[in-house]
Formats: structure tokens, C-alpha cells, sequence
């Protein structure tokens, strides 16, 4: 089944013991789905066609069913995404304790806006909805990482760290 | 109201106690051996018996719920363990995760021994991913010390419990929309009836319980259905965890019978505003919930009943407060731009309705109101939610209550603070 893809080289998990590890927890093939796009786009930083087409073979379905899960899911990526994706929660909580300001300081520091990515890939920007640490507002997760209860000093300390 | 020594939180500040050595040390996995030699029947009596009320949102009764399970049938059952946290203004299981992951692990594997069921699923939110990585370790204690597996502390009870990450969509929270992902599909909620209980994950009869409510079970165990009764409000007992955030002197989350007031929770608990400032609004269960007005708010009790009386609802007992230095319409803008990323596409009133209060409060903040808006917005948040009867088992005019979720908050702000969005509106009307 090759009908997403462009022509272009089929995708591989680089370690096909964690693909086997993942099938044998799911009584079928299909809850595997979201697992593999995880799995997948942690190798290749995000979900290309062909990862589509190499998971819809593996699980046994139309690509368009796991393009479906791409496309729903926030957590996925169609195109590749700067070294570190900054995610700044803006709903309520956050939002009342700052969080506006954490995104002007990334658009002002790297002349970047929400949904775009600096030049050398190093970060790209987004806004997210309720990252469920409200507690600790305002939240940014880079990466996998949150980090909770940040000031601007504390936040421009950490990108200044990021490679 | 007697002295009340947290349950769920007791342990959360002593060193290493995500552990199982450390769970071990204070009692835990003591009500599994009790459970192991229990029937099934039993444990479902005892739960159902202690009133104890899903903690997740819909307070739905969780031994009620295990009871729809069918005994004859001979399908696998699963259990899935509903750790999709992500209503806005709610970050208690992650707490519960991160410090005490042991105590939902036991509450898991007896959920599953009442149900028949052999194996279990975690559904995580994608994003806590730290969580995700600690969860494995804890399965790996617990597979290791033969609390999970084959053969559970040498009885012939097995279970596989299995982590699964979701992928970022508020709306798999919701069970039916949970199931569907949990199969490898978008998180679309289904039509109900059939339920879970009948028609779940692969078409098995499947449980959804969220971690706080899982939680709370070792503790039924040990104490008694009586002992969880004697704490907090009749018609809805036990302890609570309450997560107070927005303009807070302490954001937190505070462990406290059901039924303590809203007023004890910001001002006591949660140190109060900020710069003495005052209190404007608050949402007293997460942003589904419609808000309180300060007046409302501070003569409220925070538990199932009170709250439906207030027109509002314990939800998932998330408070967000807001002084008044808040902007009305914008925090009403913002939650209702919450629910249009959120929302999952299904049903036209819902995908539609939700992206036209965007863009008509996105107007007015921007100084274009008209003066009809406020009407249309009503007219908006009623095609969405519809008027629900919960008593009935109503679902308004959407497939899942993510309808009300939206048209209750932001019909409460508009009808609460109509001032400001008229002022925003006759600025306009002034200009022009």
C-alpha cells in the first residue's frame, strides 16, 4: 500500500524490538496506532508519509486511518519542527499569571510568532492549550520537559541554555 | 466538622514516596491480599456501598458502574485507568501520579479483580511524559514483587497492566472518545446507549475510571464503605482533591472532605488574592463548569449537590479564581477558544457553535460588537448545549456533554457580567 507517500525512501523503525514489544501489549493490531506515530516521531522528529504508509502496513489499515490519527492529534507533526519545540500554555490559569508575556519574549528575543520556527531550526514556537499544571502557572513544556512557575528571567535563563 | 488528616495526600512530602519499598512501609497493597480473598461480588458491594463518585467530572457512582459489567458473558473485560487529565483548572492526578503512583496501581489491579477483568490499560495524557517514564517504573516494581502478572501473591489472579499515551486531544477524557483512541482511532465519543460497561474497548464490556477515583479505593478497603461515608457530604463522601489555580496568593492542590466551602478553599487553603485584591468570578469544577459570581461563591459548599443547586458543578473540582482585575470577556474569550481547538469535529452545533463564539468574541474584545451579539451568543451556547436535564440522562444536542462543556461556562459569563460585555459593545456604538 503506497498511496500517501511521495515517492520517497520507506520508513524503518531503527529498532524493531520496541515495534515487537508494543504489538504484544494490545490484544489487536490497531491500538498499536498512536504507540508506533509516538515511536515514529521520535526517530524522525515528525510523521513524514512514508511513516504513515510503513505504520499502516504494520497494523493492517488504509493509511488514510492513520493519517486520520495525525491530523487529530496535536501531539503530531506533519513537518519537521525546530530542535526544540516551545509550547506555552495560554488557557485560563496561565494566562492570568503571565503567559502572554513569555510568548512576546520568545517573539521578541528570536523574531519568531506562534507557529514559526528561527531560521536555524533551533526553536519554533507554539502556543498550546491547558497543559494541566495550572497549579504552577505559567507552564511551558519544551520538548517532553514542562517547566512550571516561570518568570521571564527564569524562562530566557532556560533558552539561553538550549543548544 | 472533625479534624481531617488527608487520605489520598497523606505521604506526598516524605522522600521516595513513589516507591514501592515506601508504599510498602505505610500499609500499601495491604487491601489488595484483603481483596485477593474476597469474591468479586464483594468488592463491588463494599464500593458501591461506600457512595464513592467518579472523580474524573461526571460523579457517575464507580460500584454502580462496575455492576453493569455482565457476568455471564464470557468476552475479556478490561479496565482502563482514565489518566487523561487536561480540563483546564485540574492537575490533581498528575499529583496523584507523580508522588503516589503505587496507591492507583493497587486501586487498578482491585478495580480489575471486581470486574473479571485480566487486562488493564493507563491512558495517559501525551504530554506528561515524565509521568509516563515513572509509570513504567512503577509496572516494573510492581510486575517484579508480583503484584502484577501471573499468579498475583500466589493466588490464581492475573492481570497485565499496559501504559498507553494519548496524543493530545482534551476530548479522549471522555470515556467513549478514550476507547476509540485507545483502538488506534481519532478520539470521536460514541452514541450511548450501548455503554462501556456492554459495549467497550474491542466491543468488550470495558470500565473507565479516572486515577483519584482508583485511588480511593485501597482506602474503601481497608476502612469500610462506613468509614468513607463518615467523611465530608452525604450524598456525595469521601475526601477530595481540590485544585485551586488563577489568582491565587498559594495555587495547589488541597486534599479536604467533600463539602468544605468555597470561601475556606481560596482564602484559608490557597492563601487568598493577591495584593488583597478582590474576588470577581471563580469556576468552582474546571472550566466546563459555569462560574460563580463572588457572591455565589462565597456562600458555596463544594460538593455534588450544592453546587447543581448554584447551577453550577463539582466537575473535576478544579477552581479557577479570578480577581478583579480579570477581564470578563476576555477569560470568557479564552476558554471558548479552548473548547474550538478541542473540539472533536463529530457534531455540526458543537464544531461549528464553538468557532463562531470565537469569532464573535474575538470581536467584541477587538472593539467590533454589535449590539445583537449578546443575544446571538445566547442563541449560540442554546444550539450547542441545549437545555440539559441531568436527571434525565439528557446530552443536550451534541453526541458527548463536551456541548454543555462549552455552552455552560460561557453562557454563565455572559449572562453574570453582562455589563462588560455590553460596555466592550457601546464603546462601539459610542465610536461610531
Amino acid at each position: 500500500m503506497n498511496t500517501m507517500a511521495t515517492p520517497q525512501e520507506k520508513f524503518i523503525f531503527a529498532n524493531p524490538d520496541k515495534v515487537d514489544r508494543i504489538f504484544s501489549q494490545y490484544p489487536d493490531k490497531k491500538s498499536a496506532t498512536l504507540s508506533l506515530l509516538h515511536l515514529a516521531q521520535a526517530q524522525e522528529g515528525y510523521i513524514s508519509g512514508s511513516v504513515i504508509d510503513t505504520i499502516a502496513d504494520l497494523v493492517e489499515c488504509h493509511p488514510a486511518i492513520v493519517m486520520d490519527c495525525v491530523s487529530f492529534y496535536s501531539m503530531f507533526f506533519t513537518k519537521p519542527q525546530g530542535r526544540h519545540k516551545i509550547q506555552v500554555c495560554q488557557t485560563l490559569s496561565c494566562s492570568v499569571n503571565g503567559a502572554d508575556a513569555l510568548v512576546d519574549h520568545v517573539t521578541n528575543k528570536f523574531s519568531i510568532k506562534p507557529g514559526e520556527t528561527t531560521d536555524d531550526r533551533r526553536f519554533t514556537l507554539m502556543k498550546v492549550e491547558c497543559l494541566g499544571s495550572c497549579g504552577t502557572a505559567p507552564v511551558v513544556q519544551i520538548n517532553n520537559d514542562y517547566h512550571e512557575g516561570l518568570t521571564n528571567e527564569r524562562f530566557d535563563e532556560l533558552l539561553e541554555s538550549l543548544p | 466538622m472533625n479534624a481531617f488528616k488527608p487520605v489520598l495526600t497523606e505521604h506526598i512530602h516524605q522522600k521516595d514516596c513513589h516507591t514501592l519499598p515506601f508504599y510498602k512501609s505505610v500499609g500499601g497493597y495491604k487491601a489488595l491480599e484483603k481483596v485477593l480473598a474476597m469474591q468479586p461480588d464483594a468488592v463491588i458491594q463494599e464500593v458501591k456501598e461506600s457512595n464513592l463518585r467518579g472523580r474524573g467530572g461526571a460523579g457517575f457512582s464507580t460500584g454502580v458502574k462496575w455492576g453493569f459489567i455482565p457476568k455471564d458473558s464470557d468476552q475479556p473485560k478490561y479496565l482502563i485507568n482514565n489518566a487523561d487529565e487536561s480540563e483546564p483548572g485540574t492537575f490533581k492526578d498528575r499529583l496523584l501520579m507523580n508522588k503516589t503512583p503505587h496507591q492507583m496501581l493497587e486501586g487498578m489491579i482491585i478495580a480489575s479483580y471486581a470486574i473479571n477483568c485480566n487486562t488493564a490499560f493507563i491512558y495517559i495524557r501525551g504530554e506528561f511524559y515524565k509521568e509516563y517514564q515513572l509509570l513504567k517504573e512503577t509496572l516494573a516494581e510492581a510486575y517484579q514483587a508480583n503484584l502484577l502478572g501471573q499468579g498475583i501473591l500466589g493466588s490464581d489472579y492475573n492481570l497485565e497492566v499496559v501504559i498507553h499515551r494519548g496524543a493530545g486531544a482534551y476530548i479522549c477524557g471522555e470515556e467513549t472518545g478514550l476507547i476509540e483512541s485507545l483502538e488506534g482511532k481519532r478520539g470521536w465519543p460514541r452514541i450511548k446507549p450501548p455503554f462501556p460497561a456492554i459495549e467497550g474497548y474491542l466491543h468488550c464490556p470495558t470500565v473507565v475510571n479516572n486515577v483519584e477515583t482508583l485511588a480511593c479505593l485501597p482506602h474503601i478497603i481497608n476502612h469500610g464503605a462506613d468509614w468513607f461515608k463518615s467523611i465530608g457530604s452525604e450524598k456525595g463522601p469521601g475526601p477530595r482533591l481540590f485544585c485551586v489555580s488563577g489568582t491565587v496568593n498559594n495555587p495547589g492542590v488541597f486534599e479536604e472532605p467533600m463539602g468544605i466551602s468555597l470561601k475556606e478553599l481560596i482564602f484559608d487553603r490557597a492563601g487568598g488574592i493577591p495584593e488583597n485584591k478582590q474576588l470577581k468570578a471563580v469556576f468552582p469544577g474546571g472550566s466546563s463548569s459555569a462560574i460563580l459570581t463572588a457572591e455565589e461563591a462565597l456562600d458555596v459548599k463544594m460538593d455534588f449537590e450544592d453546587l447543581v443547586e448554584k447551577k453550577s458543578m463539582l466537575g473535576s473540582a478544579g477552581v479557577i479564581v479570578m480577581d478583579e482585575t480579570v477581564d470578563m470577556v476576555q477569560a470568557c474569550l479564552n476558554i471558548a477558544r479552548f473548547y474550538a481547538h478541542e473540539s472533536c469535529g463529530q457534531c455540526t452545533p458543537c464544531r461549528e457553535g464553538t468557532a463562531w463564539l470565537v469569532k464573535m468574541l474575538t470581536r467584541i474584545v477587538n472593539g467590533q460588537g454589535k449590539p445583537d451579539d449578546i443575544d446571538m451568543l445566547y442563541e449560540i451556547t442554546d444550539n450547542i448545549g441545549g437545555r440539559i436535564d441531568f436527571s434525565k440522562g439528557s446530552f443536550g444536542k451534541t453526541i458527548c456533554p463536551f456541548g454543555e462543556a462549552v455552552a455552560w461556562p460561557v453562557r454563565s459569563f455572559v449572562e453574570k457580567f453582562e455589563n462588560e460585555f455590553r460596555s466592550y459593545i457601546q464603546q462601539v456604538e459610542a465610536v461610531a
